[in-house]
């Protein structure tokens, strides 16, 4: 072999072993990292594995929300219509946290079946629904309700304020912004 | 009428985008110069067109025109003014018309700045960028029409911009980077012209070059101004959330980012070409790849606000046009495009290759990261979520491989290396480095903390090398008239990759040792947080424009010096009713002192967030520089010099395209 292409080999082996390394690592990575969700109902079952770390979210039950007089410990139970579950959380709730409001959080299923959260999440928009909660809520009322998108390309709707049973509809959801259609 | 004149302004610039996506072109290949000329007038046109539209749109904004349902969505009589003229890209119809506003705007620059161009190339980079505009307009135009009227029952007030976007950072931070977005798309006409003139040689390189850096200044700066809107505004004091939002930017900054440094080496050593043209493609598909996420409702954030499938096809359709017909075109011609040229293994251009590689993998992982769920999901295998745990994984690991490989791919030269060379080079940067990165930590903090020592020691070394070679190449002509002789091209390529280590510095040390303490407090209450006592001196109550706010006095205390009293608030957006943490800062070069409001716990007690954030302004002071430094390598002179004669490139022109010319001139070598 002449020495240009025994360098050329060398390169061409090079970044075969670093592409394969590096696809390996991110697969192991993903692997690791990834966070399975789980609705209420599924918490509550014992289909969701205890002491991993999970995802899990639904709709504040109103009347539930306690708070420790001592500390920023707070438990309150949530719903997706079909089963609830006792959510444990110490620190400062999120902006948008209320009563009937859907949240999102990762956290881990203690023995008692309670979802105690690390982090919990109730995003950016007062109409926001968390995709997978709707996607639960939907499941357990069996309803499609105006969800097109679903049809078209596989993705959750995120106008929940149609698609959203009116069971569980927030308060005050009359003064809804103008829809954006 | 206002609105209907701006729908109508948007739709004439439509048809002048399609006869400019036609004409140029078409011209170029029979070789009819005055076709190719109307680019430049079409180009004018359009954006003229595209302005008066917007302008349009502002107008309505500011005059409260409630009729217009754009505007009864995303603004309110209450709000500010400045605030009423940023509501128009506060939603998802004005910000593609903003989209498209910088679109026209940088092809109104390029037709200005094209008569360096030979004829031909530029009718065909303006074509590619009119017909990137219409499939933008029509996008609007079919989709997404922010002049729609609610008739004849027009609501009294609007619905209010989303709180969360009254903000100075939001005022910038979406021009700056649809900007970056927008001006990939003029290094991507770029590519696609030399794929169909199958002609592509240092000169092209150097008029693609300054376009690429610009756009990528613009992106750094745009994506470095999110974040730190993120870090003030959600009340968390984080940075960066890997948030697939902020993904969707950050993958065409990293292949843009390969881009602008296979392009070096195309320019100066007529090689990577058709990589080069393949991460043109890349990054502007990943752009629109972005938009796509971002726009169609696939992700939820603050930035999807398309709900409506519709709109996901679309640009899904459009993306899958773009993408398939520049790489089909790629296939057929970059075989044409081939250099032959070698190079040594130890050289700049294999560690530029190694740059390149690692920017590419690193791209790829954030795109896995933010696939995966989507793709499971589409499947309809589950639902997941793929945490920060996985990107710190693979992309801190990476780019201290790209801190390690920049120190030697600076020093080393363009075609060859020796090893003895480099060794003696290095070898006292290197136990510097490391010795600098262990004792930093040893130093710094109550702990020792392996990753920091490693981010510190890189931090060394790069900032040495850079030292390094800067003595290197001045070391013939004496310090002071070697710096002078030196390229404005080489300090801003300096200057950059000195952002690249202040930033490394602000991600090291605000990872490893900030301090945050989530507390309950009620008035007088001290708590300790590094070396700050902070005092919660009650909450009183205070009436904005359009909203109402709780805020909170916490005074703060260093050795028993009183430094500043903050004031963070809980407000109320009584339009929305929305509640709103807006954190209050002292910020400093060496440490920000970080403090939000949480709940109120009942009597006078609060929920309280404290955070000391060692050197997080460096996070963004490095961007800054980063920026800079691109700004300052293309105001380089080489970039102006105008092609000698036309007639040059007439004889270019009737010889046509095809035979790819392969006059690899090699620039000279040496800097940058």
């Amino acid at each position: 072999m002449n020495p240009v292409r025994k360098q050329r080999l060398l390169l061409v082996l090079l970044l075969v072993a670093g592409v394969g390394i590096a696809v390996a690592l991110a697969l192991f990575a993903l692997k690791e990292n990834i966070n399975h969700y789980f609705s209420p109902a599924q918490m509550a079952s014992g289909e969701a594995p205890i002491g991993q770390k999970i995802r899990g979210g639904g709709i504040v039950v109103p009347g539930t929300v306690k708070r420790d007089p001592d500390s920023l410990k707070v438990t309150f139970r949530i719903s997706d219509g079909d089963g609830e579950v006792e959510v444990e959380y110490t620190g400062i709730l999120p902006d948008l946290f209320k009563e009937g409001q859907g949240i999102v959080g990762t956290g881990k299923l203690d023995e008692n079946r309670r979802f105690v959260a690390e982090e919990l999440l109730a995003k950016h928009d007062e109409n926001y629904m968390p995709p997978e909660v709707q996607k639960a809520i939907d499941k357990a009322h069996g309803s499609k309700s105006g969800d097109k998108s679903d049809k078209t390309y596989g993705t959750p709707s995120y106008q929940q304020e149609n698609a959203q049973p009116e069971s569980l509809q927030p308060k005050g959801s009359e003064s809804q912004p103008l829809e954006s259609q | 009428m206002n609105p209907e004149l701006g729908l109508f302004a948007l739709i004439l610039a439509t048809c002048l985008a399609l006869l400019q996506s036609i004409i140029p072109l078409v011209g170029s290949y029979n070789g009819r110069l005055n076709w190719m000329a109307t680019g430049k007038t079409l180009a004018t046109g359009q954006f003229i067109f595209v302005l008066l539209s917007f302008m349009c749109l502002v107008v309505a904004f500011v005059t409260d025109d409630f009729s217009v349902q754009y505007v009864a969505s995303n603004s309110n009589s209450l709000l500010p003014v400045y605030y009423k003229v940023t509501a128009v890209w506060g939603g998802h119809e004005g910000s593609l018309l903003l989209w498209i506003l910088t679109l026209t705007g940088w092809g109104q620059v390029v037709a200005l700045r094209s008569g360096k161009l030979p004829p031909e190339l530029s009718a065909r980079v303006l074509s590619v960028m009119g017909m990137i505009s219409v499939g933008f307009m029509l996008f609007i135009l079919l989709t997404s029409n922010p002049f729609t009227r609610i008739l004849p029952f027009p609501p009294a007030d609007g619905s209010d911009l989303n709180p969360l976007l009254q903000d100075l950072g939001m005022i910038v931070h979406p021009p700056m980077l649809y900007m970056g977005y927008v001006g990939f798309a003029v290094a991507f006409a770029f590519a696609i012209a030399a794929l169909l003139g199958g002609q592509l040689d240092s000169a092209w390189a150097r008029w693609a070059r300054p376009w690429t850096t610009v756009a990528w200044c613009f992106l750094t700066a745009g994506i470095s101004l999110g974040s730190w809107w993120a870090y003030y505004e959600l009340g968390w004091g984080g940075w960066w959330f890997w948030d697939p939002v902020e993904n969707a930017s950050l993958m065409p900054w990293l292949s843009g980012t390969a881009l602008i440094h296979s392009l070096a080496v195309t320019e100066k050593r007529g090689l990577f070409k058709s990589w080069t043209l393949l991460l043109a493609i890349t990054t502007f598909s990943l752009s629109l790849f972005g938009t796509f996420l971002v726009r169609s409702g696939v992700l939820t954030s603050v930035h999807a606000f398309a709900s409506d499938p519709q709109r996901g096809l679309f640009i899904l359709g459009y993306l899958l046009v773009v993408v398939g017909a520049s790489l089909t075109l790629f296939a057929f011609r970059a075989p044409e495009v081939r250099s032959k040229i070698s190079f040594s293994l130890l050289s700049r251009e294999t560690l530029l290759l190694l740059n390149n590689i690692i920017l590419v993998t690193s791209c790829a992982t954030v795109l896995l990261g933010t696939m995966f769920p989507l793709l499971l999901d589409a499947l309809d295998m589950g639902m997941i979520s793929v945490g920060p745990p996985y990107f710190n994984l693979l992309f801190v690991p990476l780019s201290m491989l790209l801190a390690a490989c920049l120190g030697i791919g600076i020093l080393l030269n363009w075609k060859k290396g020796s090893v003895s060379w480099l060794k003696q080079q290095v070898r006292w940067i290197a136990i510097i480095s490391v010795i600098g990165g262990i004792v930093f930590s040893f130093l710094y903090g109550d702990r020792f903390l392996v990753s920091e020592a490693l981010a510190m020691g890189l931090v060394f070394w790069m900032v040495l090398t850079i030292g390094k070679d800067v003595r290197n190449k001045t070391r013939n002509s004496g310090l002071l008239k070697g710096l002078r002789k030196l390229k404005p091209a080489y300090y801003g390529m300096q200057l950059a990759h000195l952002g690249l280590a202040v930033t490394f510095i602000g991600v090291a040390l605000t990872s490893g040792y900030s301090v945050q303490k989530d507390l309950r407090m009620s008035p007088g209450d001290s708590a300790q947080v590094g070396e700050y006592v902070f005092r919660f001196d009650g909450v009183s109550q205070r009436q904005g424009p359009n909203f109402v706010a709780d805020y909170g006095k916490v005074s703060v205390f260093k050795d028993q010096k009183q430094i500043t009293v903050l004031k963070p608030e809980k407000r109320i957006y009584t339009v929305q009713n929305m509640p709103m943490t807006e954190a209050a800062i002292d910020p400093g070069l060496t440490r920000d002192l970080y403090v939000a409001l949480g709940e109120p716990l009942g009597g006078d007690s609060w929920a309280v967030r404290l955070y000391v954030k060692p050197y997080v302004r460096l996070i963004w002071l490095g961007s800054i520089f980063m920026a800079l430094g691109g700004l300052l390598a293309v105001s380089d002179k080489r970039y102006r010099v105008r092609l000698k004669k036309k007639k040059q490139a007439l004889m270019g022109a009737k010889s046509k395209s095809g035979n790819g010319t392969q006059d690899d001139t090699v620039t000279t070598g040496g800097q940058a």
